[in-house]
């Protein structure tokens, strides 16, 4: 699985980050977690409010600061 | 109800008169608090609830291909309930430009968009009353949508960084929430904004009771009162550096405008507070040249100042 948060670097873009390590810690399940910073990646995905969630390459959430338990049920 | 609390707290707990000095400073803090966390707790709840339905993606695609005039109306009106954090700024402004939608109705939504959020909105109509926040909104829109059509009829898309033209955008489908979801949204934002924003809430609070209680009346009638010709603007300029938070601020405004200040003056200094941003034009400056930025400052200010004399007029 590879997840991608998507941010310019703002403090909820961060948090979210490291929600999403927390979740897949607590889930044990092998995920790869990169963070995009370039506004042009960024935008590739039609994303306009950050943070936002790409899993697989799809987006599953924008402009939102998902708990990790939230993020738990999303990645499960 | 809060202010029989208070009553209480202050006369029969702390044994003090409220029309003391002390006491009437000290009722004027502890009423305002529970008054503006209560109202704000709700209000954000029910206005974030409302916001999910409008996240920027999905505003865009309204906005696109409508004609100019509807559009800036439109753009003007989803400004005060779309969400958006301003580290978000910058994307967004690159999602509107790749849209087709012009620039100035782009700026019509990064006007709306601060000056009228929920927030604000619910310290106004705590402590003015809906006049005064009806008539805020009122203007704000106006505002916004006035200094669109002007940045627009200036032509001034030279002034945007030249990147953002070269920037492909790419379709999503953003999911739909779920009812549950959207509770959940609303409650993490009550949470988030109470977190944000209760020292400086409190710090204002005690500022508005100290002036309340202490400040003489004659002294700020004659600085800053309805026949003042300069106060209008001299706000508005203390204003704009100022921007810290206008939730803030309020308590003071009140505070004052018991003491005399005339209310278009004290409400445009709020404006000026929260439409120019420092942090905001940092940001902005990734996207376009310090010329339009220069030029969105000198718009926004002078429709601002024309806004408190307005409101000194009518209200």
């Amino acid at each position: 699985m590879v997840i991608k948060v998507l941010g310019t670097g703002c403090k909820k873009c961060k948090e979210l980050e490291q929600n999403v390590r927390m979740a897949i810690a607590q889930l044990q399940i092998d995920a790869q977690v990169e963070k995009v910073e370039d506004i042009g990646k960024i935008m590739s995905y039609g994303v306009m409010s950050t943070p936002a969630l790409v899993v697989n390459e799809k987006v599953v959430s924008t402009g939102k600061l998902l708990s990790v338990d939230e993020l738990m049920g999303v990645l499960k | 109800m809060f202010n029989m609390f208070a009553d209480w707290l202050v006369e029969d707990v702390f044994g003090l008169s409220i029309t003391s000095k002390f006491g009437g400073a000290l009722h004027f803090f502890i009423y305002d608090t529970l008054k503006i966390l209560f109202l704000l707790s709700v209000m954000v709840f029910a206005i974030s609830f409302v916001r999910s339905y409008f996240p920027p993606e999905k505003v865009k695609r309204w906005i696109s291909g409508k004609k100019k005039g509807i559009a800036s109306v439109l753009a003007a009106l989803l400004g005060v309930v779309s969400p958006f954090c301003s580290c978000s700024t910058v994307p967004l402004f690159i999602g509107f430009v790749e849209a087709g939608i012009p620039l100035g109705v782009m700026f019509t939504f990064l006007i709306s968009s601060p000056i009228v959020n929920e927030v604000s909105l619910v310290m106004l109509f705590s402590i003015f009353g809906w006049k005064i926040a009806v008539l805020y909104v009122l203007f704000g829109v106006l505002l916004a949508i006035i200094a669109g059509w002007v940045i627009g009829k200036l032509k001034l898309e030279k002034y945007v960084e030249p990147y953002v033209f070269n920037i492909q955008l790419g379709e999503s489908v953003v999911q739909e929430m779920t009812m549950r979801e959207r509770f959940a949204y609303a409650k993490t934002n009550v949470i988030d904004t109470v977190k944000k924003i209760w020292v400086f809430l409190l710090i204002g609070i005690g500022i508005g009771a100290w002036i309340h209680g202490y400040v003489p009346e004659d002294l700020l009638v004659r600085y800053a009162g309805e026949k003042s010709i300069l106060a209008v603007p001299v706000a508005v300029i203390l204003g704009v550096p100022l921007y810290s938070n206008a939730v803030g601020s309020l308590p003071m405004i009140e505070a004052l405008m018991g003491k005399g200040v005339a209310p278009g003056t004290a409400l445009s200094f709020m404006m000026a507070m929260t439409a120019l941003s420092f942090p905001e034009m940092v940001l902005l400056r990734k996207v376009m040249k310090p010329q339009l930025i220069g030029m969105f400052v000198l718009i926004v200010t002078i429709g601002i100042i024309a806004i408190g004399y307005i409101f000194n007029a009518i209200l």
